[in-house]
C-alpha cells in the first residue's frame, strides 16, 4: 500500500514537471505535426501506386502515420524518458544516494515515467492527432471501445519501452558513458516499432520477427487496435503479447539492477 | 577538447558514429523497404529518389556538424553560462558552435555520401554534361549553407524563447525528410511553401530536377535552377542578422 502510494505521488510530481515546460510542449507539437504531414504525403504517394498495401486502407495508413506522431513522445521511443536522469546520476554517482532511500528504484521511476507519459500523450499527443484528423481522411473510430481498447495498450506500450530504456540506462553502471547504447536503443525504437512504416509492410520471415520484437508494443499493436485491424480475440492476443513483454522485461530490469548495484563503490568525503 | 573528451569514452564513441551513420542508414532502409512494393514513386525511380537523399543528406551532416551543437543555447541562456562566452576574445557565435563539438555526427555525412555515390552509378542520366556534374557539389556546398543558417536562425530565435530548440528541428531534421521525397508527391502549397519561404527547395530539389533532367512542378524558370549559391548567401545574412540581434538583446540572468 505504502508503495502504491508512493508511486501515485511521485508520477503526479512527474505529470506536473512536465506540464510546466509549456514552450518545448509547443515546440514539440509543431515538430509531430510538421512530421506528420510529410509522412501523410509520402504515405498517399505509395497508397495511391499499391492501394490495400500492408493490409491498410489509405484513410487507415493516413492514421497510422498521425497515430506515431502523437505516440512518439508519450512512448519516448527515441529516449528521453524520465529515467533519462537515472543516467546523469549514475555517472554522477548521485546513485548512491538513491539506493539509501527506502523506495525500489525501479518502481520510483516506472512512476515518474508514467506520469510523464501521461502528459505527453495529452500535450504532444491529442493536439497534431486532431490536426492530422482535420487536414486528412483518417480512419478513426466513433464508437468508446476501441478508444478504450487503444488506451491500454498505450500504457502497456509505455511500459514496455520503459523497461526497454531502463536496461539501456543500467549499462552505464559498465559503461558510464551510455550515450552510445541510448542512440542505438532510440535508433531501435524508430524502425521497430512502425514509425518510419508499418511493420507489416516489412517483406518476409525478417517482417515476421520484426513483429514479435518488443517494439512493436510501443507503436504497432496500440495503431492497430485503434484501427480496428485487430479485434476481439486478435485484440486480446495484442495487449497479451505486450504485457508479457513487460514483464519479461521488467523482470530482466530487476535483475541488471540487481548486479548493476553491487559495483556501486561509494566514495568517502 | 570536445572531440578529446568524447574520444575518452571510446566504446561509447565507437557506438555513437556507428549509431550515426546507421540512424540515417535505417531511413534509406525504410525507402528501400517502401521500393519492394513500388517501382516509383510520385514518378521517381528508386535511383532519383536515392540522390534526392543522398545530396540533402549531405547537406544536413555537414551543417549539423558544424553547427549543430547551437541547440544547447537554450540550455546556456537559462543556466546563465552564456555569460563565461561573451568576456572570451572569441566571437561568442563560434564558441557556440564548437560547443560540445560531436565528431559522431560524421556518421551521417558518410552514410548520405555512400548512398549518393550508389545513386550516381544507378541513375540512367545518360550523357553527363558538365553543367550536371558541377551542379552536384555546389549543391551540396549550398545547401550545407541553406541548413547551416536555419540552424544560426533556430539559435538566434532561443535568445527570445529560451527554449524552443525543437521547433528547428522541424526546418532541419523534417526539411531533410521532406527534401528525401521527390517534390511531385506534395501538395502543391508545400512545394511552395519551402521554395518562397524557407527556402529549402533550393537545398537540392531544384538543382537536383535540372540534374535529373526533369520538369519543376512550379514551373519556375529554368535559371532558378542555378540560384542555390545566391539563395544561401542570403539565408545566411539573414541569419547574421538575426543573431546579431539576439546576442544584443541578451540580458543575463542575474544570478
Amino acid at each position: 500500500m505504502h508503495a502504491a502510494r508512493l508511486a501515485l505521488v511521485v508520477a503526479v510530481g512527474s505529470f506536473r514537471r512536465y506540464a510546466t515546460y509549456r514552450v518545448a510542449t509547443v515546440a514539440g507539437v509543431v515538430t509531430n505535426t510538421v512530421f506528420g504531414f510529410i509522412l501523410a504525403y509520402t504515405f498517399t504517394a505509395l497508397w495511391s501506386e499499391r492501394p490495400r498495401l500492408g493490409g491498410y486502407e489509405l484513410p487507415q495508413a493516413l492514421a497510422f502515420v498521425w497515430i506515431g506522431q502523437a505516440l512518439l513522445a508519450a512512448t519516448a521511443l527515441m529516449g528521453g524518458g524520465a529515467e533519462n536522469e537515472l543516467q546523469g546520476r549514475i555517472r554522477s554517482g548521485d546513485v548512491a544516494v538513491d539506493l539509501y532511500r527506502p523506495a525500489d528504484l525501479q518502481l520510483w521511476w516506472l512512476a515518474a515515467d508514467l506520469g510523464r507519459a501521461a502528459f505527453q500523450l495529452l500535450g504532444r499527443g491529442a493536439v497534431p492527432l486532431a490536426v492530422g484528423a482535420l487536414a486528412f481522411p483518417l480512419a478513426l473510430p466513433t464508437t468508446p471501445l476501441p478508444w478504450l481498447l487503444f488506451l491500454t495498450s498505450v500504457a502497456l506500450g509505455v511500459v514496455v519501452g520503459f523497461a526497454l530504456r531502463y536496461l539501456v540506462v543500467l549499462t552505464s553502471f559498465w559503461l558510464l558513458d551510455g550515450s552510445g547504447v541510448s542512440a542505438m536503443s532510440g535508433l531501435l525504437g524508430v524502425f521497430f516499432s512502425g514509425m518510419l512504416l508499418p511493420l507489416t509492410l516489412f517483406p518476409g520471415a525478417f517482417g515476421e520477427t520484426v513483429r514479435l520484437l518488443p517494439w512493436s508494443s510501443m507503436l504497432q499493436v496500440p495503431a492497430d487496435v485503434l484501427l480496428g485491424v485487430r479485434q476481439g480475440a486478435d485484440a486480446a492476443r495484442g495487449l497479451g503479447f505486450q504485457a508479457l513483454w513487460a514483464l519479461a522485461l521488467l523482470g530482466a530490469g530487476r535483475l541488471v539492477q540487481r548486479a548493476a548495484i553491487r559495483r556501486v563503490v561509494v566514495q568517502g568525503g | 577538447m570536445w572531440v578529446r573528451s568524447t574520444v575518452a569514452y571510446r566504446a561509447s564513441f565507437l557506438m555513437a558514429v556507428a549509431v550515426n551513420f546507421a540512424v540515417t542508414g535505417l531511413d534509406f532502409a525504410a525507402i528501400m523497404i517502401m521500393f519492394t512494393h513500388v517501382d516509383a514513386l510520385g514518378g521517381f525511380t528508386v535511383a532519383e529518389v536515392a540522390f534526392l537523399y543522398g545530396t540533402t543528406g549531405m547537406a544536413l551532416g555537414l551543417a549539423d556538424l558544424l553547427l549543430g551543437s547551437m541547440d544547447k543555447l537554450g540550455a546556456r541562456l537559462r543556466d546563465g553560462t552564456l555569460d563565461t562566452l561573451l568576456v572570451r576574445p572569441v566571437p561568442v557565435f563560434f564558441q557556440v558552435a564548437a560547443d560540445r563539438f560531436a565528431l559522431r555526427r560524421l556518421g551521417r555525412v558518410s552514410q548520405s555520401l555512400l548512398v549518393l555515390g550508389w545513386s550516381l552509378t544507378q541513375l540512367e542520366t545518360a550523357d553527363w554534361s558538365v553543367v550536371q556534374v558541377a551542379l552536384v557539389p555546389v549543391m551540396v556546398l549550398s545547401g550545407t549553407a541553406i541548413f547551416g543558417a536555419v540552424f544560426a536562425c533556430g539559435a538566434a530565435f532561443q535568445f527570445w524563447a529560451q527554449d524552443a530548440s525543437e521547433v528547428q528541428n522541424s526546418f532541419t531534421y523534417g526539411g531533410n525528410t521532406l527534401l528525401q521525397y521527390p517534390p511531385t508527391v506534395f501538395a502543391t502549397e508545400l512545394v511552395k511553401g519551402v521554395t518562397f519561404v524557407v527556402p529549402l527547395a533550393f537545398v537540392n530539389w531544384l538543382p537536383a530536377l535540372r540534374v535529373l533532367g526533369r520538369d519543376d512542378p512550379l514551373g519556375l524558370p529554368g535559371w532558378v535552377d542555378f540560384a542555390s549559391p545566391a539563395v544561401a548567401a542570403l539565408c545566411c545574412a539573414v541569419a547574421a542578422v538575426a543573431w546579431r540581434r539576439g546576442l544584443r538583446g541578451y540580458r543575463s540572468t542575474g544570478s
